[in-house]
């Protein structure tokens, strides 16, 4: 069987979108409501959703070190995301960043490919994940829309609400 | 005199059965395990036992030295090893003393230059052969395999590692298991390090999220070694080393998944390396390349492929070649792959239908090898199935 170069495009049905979608998130978890909201705009722009599983090498190992540790928390995340986002009829173009800090394997990712907006959480708990000064450097330095979400609150309160700063 | 004396050892050790190893499992110092030995090798003696202690590692602890009162101790000998003076376990005394049972300390320790052996592991070999039975320590994180992971979980990678064929090759192994809150508590209270090295064990290796996934790696390895016994002990009056030969050369699996940069791969690469996990197996990746540059998109699916494949532990091969079916199965047969996985074929057009589909072909020219299609979950909740 032959596989001819020009075949590869047209063999994948995946060809370049027009907008991509940044979701980063953490073996701490994905916020729901930051997925959600990456998943209307990109169902409403038609954009690809790109879900990114940051991890934070220590600093004894080396930073191409495997981690099936983290893997084995962040590879289900990815999966969930992407049936979600096939339920909801949105592209997805997983990745996955090691970095020393969650803010460096962003920064890395960040360097090799171009992505339209970047769909965050602020956690409410800012020991995990990105805290907020990493949210600080998002907006100062990424040539992306941001779309920072405030954290979920408390049942009895008042429902949070997106806030979005170009 | 001393020919003689060697010769009668000699002729004792060969009348005597190879010694059992009995292992003392932990999930970090601390918890116990030293005490759990002292504590067996007194029953032991008080069932009218010979049990010595070979080598005791107290740390300075209170409860362990007091475990140990009353029980024989081989002194340990002096090595001078660059103008410093060092204590090791005196293994011709031990060897001389030939108790029934023999009490070794730490399992991983590293012996001083200029011993009979590198490794305290490799004394308490020698020890068994001599039909002496072995009770002995071990922290999880000193394991070879385990040692990346543990790594990875806590930053703290240790030098000192034993084997996997030696745990193995125990007859016994035992966990001492203590909760995380458990273990801070002795820690808190002085039990397990000096006060002056409290605050800092607090702060490093011994925090809340370490310990949890320590013990789990523990009990797990534990969980494992039970289900590899009850396999060899199924295998009627087997020898359990001989039967692990075999399963690991009948079993041992190998998967080979077959790629291309494109964003769906790697849902496919996710699920074979879940099944990977679970088979204990390699996991490889091949892309047969098609001669000829990439576009910019294909370049990026294929970095972030590759970087997929590093992060699993998964090797990333790629041929390139413009005859796909030729090059897979000449992968295969290199890499020994016993399973092959793909995504779903896409439909053949025009003359391409006449022709044998691919999984048929390699199921053909790999007699042996299975072939495994991904199905695309994605197709499967389009129809409201789950």
């Amino acid at each position: 069987m032959k596989l001819g170069r020009n075949r590869i495009g047209r063999a994948t049905g995946e060809g370049e979108r027009e907008g991509r979608i940044l979701v980063p998130f953490t073996a701490q978890g994905l916020s729901q409501r930051a997925l959600d909201a990456a998943l209307r705009l990109a169902r409403a722009e038609e954009a690809t959703i790109v879900p990114a599983f940051l991890v934070r090498v220590p600093r004894t190992l080396p930073l191409d070190s495997p981690l099936p540790a983290a893997c084995s928390v962040g590879m289900p995340l990815q999966e969930v995301i992407e049936q979600r986002a096939g339920a909801a009829g949105v592209a997805v173009d997983a990745r996955v960043s090691r970095g020393r800090t969650y803010r460096d394997a962003l920064g890395r990712l960040l360097a090799q490919e171009r992505f339209d907006r970047v769909v965050i959480a602020a956690g409410a708990d800012a020991r995990h994940g990105l805290a907020e000064h990493d949210l600080g450097w998002l907006l100062a330095e990424v040539p992306a829309e941001v779309v920072i979400l405030r954290p979920a609150v408390e049942p009895s309160g008042r429902d949070g609400e997106a806030g979005s700063r170009a | 005199m001393g020919d003689l004396t060697g010769q009668a050892t000699a002729g004792a050790a060969a009348e005597r059965p190879r010694g059992r190893l009995r292992v003392v499992l932990g999930m970090a110092p601390g918890v116990g395990k030293t005490v759990r030995m002292l504590a067996e090798g007194r029953a032991e003696r008080d069932a009218g036992r010979d049990v010595v202690i070979g080598l005791l590692e107290t740390h300075g602890r209170a409860d362990t030295a007091a475990a140990a009162a009353g029980l024989e101790l081989v002194a340990r000998r002096m090595v001078s090893y660059r103008g410093t003076e060092l204590e090791e376990m005196d293994l011709p005394a031990v060897l001389a003393r030939a108790p029934e049972l023999c009490l070794i300390d730490e399992l991983a320790h590293t012996n001083a230059p200029g011993l009979e052996h590198a490794k305290r592991y490799e004394d308490v070999e020698e020890v068994l052969a001599a039909g002496i039975d072995v009770l002995s320590t071990l922290n999880v994180q000193h394991l070879e395999s385990l040692n990346d992971q543990v790594a990875e979980l806590s930053g703290v990678r240790v030098r000192e590692t034993v084997p996997d064929a030696v745990l193995a090759a125990a007859d016994e192994v035992v966990v001492v298991d203590l909760t995380p809150e458990e273990l801070l508590e002795r820690l808190r209270a002085g039990k397990v390090y000096p006060a002056a090295r409290i605050e800092s064990a607090l702060g490093n290796f011994f925090r809340v999220e370490n310990l949890t996934a320590l013990r789990e790696v523990a009990l797990r390895q534990v969980a494992e070694e039970v289900g590899q016994r009850r396999i060899a002990a199924a295998g009627g009056g087997m020898r359990a080393e001989l039967l692990d030969a075999a399963a690991g050369q009948a079993v041992g699996e190998r998967l080979l998944v077959l790629v291309q940069p494109q964003p769906s791969t790697q849902r496919l690469v996710r699920r074979a390396w879940r099944s990977a996990q679970r088979l204990g197996a390699e996991l490889d990746l091949l892309w047969v390349r098609p001669p000829g540059a990439l576009d910019a998109e294909h370049e990026r699916s294929l970095t972030a492929l590759m970087q997929l494949a590093s992060m699993l532990g998964a090797h990333f091969v790629v041929e390139e070649s413009d005859t796909l079916v030729e090059t897979v199965v000449a992968v295969a047969r290199r890499r020994h792959s016993t399973y092959i996985l793909m995504g779903r074929p896409r439909p053949a057009r025009g003359l391409a239908r006449l022709h044998t589909p691919l999984p048929l072909r390699l199921m053909e020219l790999l007699p042996g090898v299975d072939v495994r299609i991904v199905a695309d979950r994605g197709r499967r909740e389009e129809r409201g199935e789950r």
